[in-house]
């Protein structure tokens, strides 16, 4: 190939990319166009557009705090796991020597993190103090009381089949006369906690639906508004994707601002539980402290919220855009 | 530059506005179209623009057959057309000057074009003076002549009026027909619809009449098939 033809050859192909570069020049000035218009816009009908947004921000403010609700409480219940244990008691056959060599090798099994000998004398000491039967006691020959093995296990919350088997396996072993492991009530709690966790999905799909709904409504209203300008534009040539640019940054706007002011909300709403949660707290002597939005769970809501204003002016200008013809 | 062969138009339920019309109109040429309310202009110039396509014949517009123009090409369409409507159709939450730039900000010129253009077209319709004005603001004459500069703003190679003059005084109307004649004459074909037989008699230029659909009378050059 000579030096003329490669030059000829190259000419249509730097064309072309000039062109390229020509559209996608144009394309991201009227983003930026619909971007700064769609803003200003909004700022122009202050009073009606915060109103709206402030119903986005209130509807995903509400499943937003019974989730951190549930976190919390969740939370707590999980440095409950850790006092979770089974309660061994011993025949009373067994002497303290013998439960203290028992209480060690049970650390062998697997499936336990750790032991605690709680011996027979000591066992009525305490009794004795806070029962307030000590004359009562001190009438009987023999300590009633057996040794006592507090087994903790090492296991996951909830995970009741592995709790069972372990029950069973240490009921099984001679020297126990009896295993206890009063899970009910925090069995309960867990189940309550699911059937919480089910209803904040239903009311968040439901409450994201009311969401799309706002947005499509007012975008719809703003479609119906702008009715002449949209025949106008179409007259002159502007294309269906110039036309609906706009309306879905405004979405964009809604679900930005939404959130920002669910965030908002949130963060307040913390902010004021705070103090009688510690007060609360502190009765328990526990250091616990309220969760709040972390970086994950803001972007998240960030991220849901932006997603609901895009989509719900999308449905809106998919519905009623086209239905708008010059006259 | 325009061509209609055999033309028919038909609206939904039978209502026949157009019955085989053949015209020619050359590339900057200026004709006016006439006759009574219902006599089908109104068709005439929203079928060249594509606002509605037609049910028989064929259309040619700057070359391009409109039977073959997808829906989706209609907007690249009309920006080789300008429009201009008796109610002058402005925004008017917009200033002058946005309303004139609306065909470039469409088209995707830069900033600087725009301001360029806008001022040279309304300098045109001597409102430069008025760009940062709302249109409510103009009286009605002016108002027209910033819907003139919109219509003209991105150099379309044809430009479309209907009724502009129809809310006009005879003064003004006049002043508004020599603006199309001076858009003519840089090469703009430019197709007027008006009753107003009395002025667009002394403008001497092609005049075709409507009556019921059909046209009835073809003065200046003859008519072509």
């Amino acid at each position: 190939m000579n030096a003329a033809t490669r030059k000829k050859n190259n000419r249509p192909e730097k064309k072309r990319q000039g062109e390229f570069k020509r559209r996608f020049d144009m394309w991201l000035l009227q983003h930026a166009q619909a971007f700064i218009y769609s803003l200003g816009q909004y700022i122009k009908h202050p009073v009606s557009n915060l109103l709206t947004t402030a119903v986005i921000g209130i509807s995903l403010a509400l499943p937003t705090s019974f989730y951190l609700l549930l976190d919390n409480v969740r939370h707590i219940s999980s440095s409950w796991d850790g006092s979770l244990q089974i309660t061994l008691f011993l025949e009373t056959d067994v002497d303290e020597a013998r439960a203290a060599e028992f209480a060690n090798g049970l650390k062998q099994n697997n499936a336990i993190l750790e032991t605690t000998l709680i011996k027979r004398a000591d066992a009525l000491a305490e009794y004795q103090k806070l029962s307030g039967f000590a004359d009562a006691l001190n009438t009987l020959e023999e300590n009633p009381l057996p040794n006592v093995v507090l087994v903790k296990p090492k296991l996951d919350t909830g995970d009741n089949m592995q709790t069972e088997n372990l029950i069973k396996e240490l009921e099984a072993m001679p020297e126990v006369d009896n295993a206890q492991y009063d899970s009910r009530w925090i069995k309960r709690l867990l189940y309550i906690l699911d059937i919480i966790n089910r209803l904040i999905v239903i009311l968040s799909t439901l409450l994201a639906v009311a969401v799309l709904l706002i947005i499509g409504n007012t975008i719809r209203l703003a479609i119906y508004n702008r009715r002449s300008e949209i025949e106008i534009t179409k007259l002159f040539g502007g294309t269906d994707s110039f036309i609906q640019r706009p309306f879905l940054y405004s979405g964009l706007w809604y679900g930005v601002f939404g959130g920002i002011i669910a965030w908002l909300l949130i963060t307040i709403s913390m902010q004021l539980l705070q103090d009688p949660v510690r007060q609360l707290t502190n009765l328990y002597s526990s250091d616990f402290q309220l969760i709040g939005l972390g970086l994950n769970s803001s972007l998240t809501l960030f991220a849901s919220s932006i997603a609901l204003g895009l989509v719900g002016s999308w449905i809106a200008v998919k519905r009623h855009l086209r239905a708008i013809e010059p006259v | 530059m325009i061509r209609f062969t055999n033309v028919h138009m038909n609206y939904p339920g039978g209502n026949e506005a157009l019955r085989n019309i053949n015209l020619h109109i050359e590339q900057g040429a200026m004709m006016y179209i006439t006759g009574r309310s219902g006599a089908g202009k109104s068709t005439l110039l929203r079928l060249i623009a594509l606002i509605d396509r037609h049910t028989r014949g064929q259309i040619i517009i700057n070359g391009q057959n409109l039977e073959r123009v997808r829906n989706a090409r209609i907007p690249i369409f009309r920006r080789h057309i300008g429009f201009m409507f008796q109610d002058h159709r402005l925004l008017n939450d917009r200033t002058v000057f946005d309303n004139v730039s609306l065909p470039l900000v469409i088209a995707g010129y830069r900033h600087q074009e725009i301001r360029k253009r806008v001022q040279a077209a309304l300098d045109k319709v001597s409102l430069l003076q008025k760009a940062n004005s709302y249109p409510m603001a103009l009286s009605g004459g002016e108002q027209q002549r910033v819907g003139v500069a919109r219509a003209v703003v991105h150099r379309p190679a044809i430009l479309l009026a209907d009724e502009p003059t129809g809310n006009l005084d005879p003064a003004l109307s006049w002043d508004m027909m020599k603006l199309f004649e001076q858009f003519n004459q840089v090469g703009v074909t430019v197709l007027v619809a008006s009753h107003d037989l009395d002025m667009i008699k002394r403008m001497s230029k092609r005049i075709i009449t409507l009556k019921m659909g059909r046209i009835l009378t073809h003065s200046g050059t003859p008519l072509e098939t």
